[in-house]
């Protein structure tokens, strides 16, 4: 699903952020990224969705060679991959049906499809309920659920999320964290930046760890 | 095919909606649309009607012949007839000094002062009217001193040299609307681009996200393109109210102006066609000044 080959990332004011980056995740795979904070985590993220590239090396996402991809190509490669942010980035004007729907709407879905699959992801992840309401009116957690809800909306084979758990207590990081292990159980393969080792220790999945733009653990391939 | 059509569609009331959710500011852009537009057109549309009415006169161009006194009835006919006959002349018609103190005294409104004096003090007239539309000065001359030469003849002239004068400004004021309305359309092209430029800055995190989340650059554009037509069209269809509101409050005056020069001109209210013309001209003024926000801008907003 995703491969990294000789990767480095090499920001213009000459902080070396990823130095000789290896790995893969199968497709259907689940792994925590983990490292101390600066230490490339987000970088990586940003290659995988083509917000940066590689300075050297190769980055490939379900076959495709996306290191100098072209910029129009860029939107369908995201269509692939769902994201979900530490703070959120819901629409706060929109109701959290349309929030849901925005990334079915981009990718031209009809209206009746649209609206099956924004209930089927509100379904997922426990917020049927609050499609109606406005994403200010729920608490962190719920908005980090519309977030997960929107993400697989457009059933990606592929989930990345950046430090999901961030601002949420310990019960809620272990939901939030047993939704992505139950999306991955239908195959989606997923990757968690996080540091919350506690939980990862928990939760018992791979683990890729960064050290200073270098990964030195869980590089090699399963 | 039909699914983006659609989309279109949507994007299209999308965009009508988030004016109207903007309304005063809408507003105020699409005032300054209108304002803008009407005034070129209102200045074209007084020189289109000034070019008419000195085309009315135009064509009417003759020589009036002034005989003397002692000229009689017969003889003023005899002369008529001759110079009828004449090439280049395409009609000649008599008016006696007894018709030409009645016509005076039918449209001057003079009558009473009229009845006190004792004879009549008009001469006696010979219109005479050139063949073709155009007649070149050089011509116009020569023919001036030939009947000034004849007997019969007191004096002779045209009151051909003013039209003239009339078109010459009526030319340098078509080049002035012309700049003028340059100017005007560059600034509702700015006024759009600038709307659309805030329009762009409020609604950054939107951009932003949907960026992330796979939208393609047009998919972006699309609305604040939409946007900056709607408000140019909006803007169009206002300056024509505008530019019909001025028509009509001076159709009366004008009337009566076209009555005192005998002229047969009315101020002809603009066909459906030229109707079309405002909202479309502002339309596409509308829609480049977005595309010049949007290709400035968007570009700006990537997320990182």
């Amino acid at each position: 699903m995703i491969r990294f080959s000789e990767v480095f990332k090499r920001y213009p004011d000459g902080g070396d952020a990823l130095k000789n980056i290896g790995f893969r995740l199968a497709p259907g795979e689940m792994a925590f990224l983990t490292g101390h904070s600066g230490a490339g985590k987000s970088t990586l993220l940003k290659l995988i969705t083509a917000i940066e590239r590689p300075t050297r090396g190769q980055v490939w996402i379900g076959g495709e060679n996306i290191s100098r991809i072209k910029p129009r190509k860029v939107p369908y490669l995201r269509r692939r991959v769902g994201v979900i942010f530490q703070d959120h980035k819901l629409l706060y004007d929109r109701t959290v049906f349309d929030n849901i729907a925005l990334p079915l709407v981009v990718a031209g879905l009809k209206h009746a499809e649209i609206r099956r699959r924004v209930r089927a992801a509100l379904d997922k992840v426990g917020l049927l309920r609050k499609e109606r309401a406005y994403p200010i009116t729920l608490s962190g957690g719920e908005q980090q659920r519309v977030g997960i809800a929107r993400a697989v909306a457009g059933k990606p084979p592929l989930l990345l999320a950046d430090e999901p758990t961030g601002n949420l207590d310990p019960a809620l990081s272990l939901e939030i964290m047993n939704l992505f292990a139950e999306f991955n159980r239908v195959g989606v393969a997923v990757l968690i930046a996080s540091h919350d080792l506690e939980l990862i220790r928990q939760l018992g999945y791979r683990q890729l760890v960064l050290d200073h733009g270098e990964l030195v653990a869980g590089g090699e391939a399963p | 095919m039909r699914g983006l059509l659609l989309r279109h569609l949507q994007v299209f009331f999308y965009s009508l909606g988030q004016l109207w959710r903007t309304r005063w500011g809408t507003l105020m852009s699409v005032a300054v649309i209108a304002v803008s537009l009407t005034l070129p057109t209102g200045l074209y549309l007084v020189l289109q009607l000034t070019d008419q009415l000195s085309g009315d006169w135009r064509g009417g161009t003759e020589i009036s012949l002034f005989l003397q006194p002692q000229v009689d009835d017969a003889a003023a006919r005899k002369l008529a007839d001759r110079l009828t006959s004449q090439p280049g002349i395409a009609s000649v018609d008599y008016v006696s000094a007894a018709a030409a103190l009645e016509e005076f005294r039918e449209k001057s409104g003079f009558g009473i002062a009229l009845e006190l004096l004792d004879e009549n003090p008009l001469p006696s007239l010979l219109r005479v009217r050139p063949a073709g539309e155009q007649i070149e000065p050089g011509k116009m001359k020569a023919w001036l001193a030939e009947f000034e030469a004849l007997p019969a003849v007191e004096a002779a002239e045209y009151d051909y040299a003013w039209v003239q004068r009339l078109q010459g400004l009526v030319r340098i004021g078509r080049q002035m609307v012309l700049m003028v309305s340059l100017l005007l359309g560059a600034g509702v092209v700015l006024v759009v681009g600038n709307t659309i430029r805030l329009a762009i800055f409020n609604r950054r995190d939107e951009i932003e996200i949907s960026k992330l989340i796979g939208a393609t650059d047009a998919f972006i554009r699309r609305p604040f393109l939409y946007s900056g037509l709607q408000q140019g069209a909006l803007g169009g269809l206002l300056a024509l109210l505008l530019v019909y509101a001025a028509l009509a409050s001076l159709a009366p005056a004008a009337d009566r102006l076209a009555g005192y020069y005998q002229s047969g001109f009315t101020l002809q209210i603009v066909g459906w066609v030229e109707l079309l013309l405002l909202p479309v001209l502002g339309g596409l003024l509308g829609y480049s000044g977005a595309w010049l926000a949007v290709g400035r801008h968007l570009r700006d907003i990537e997320p990182g």
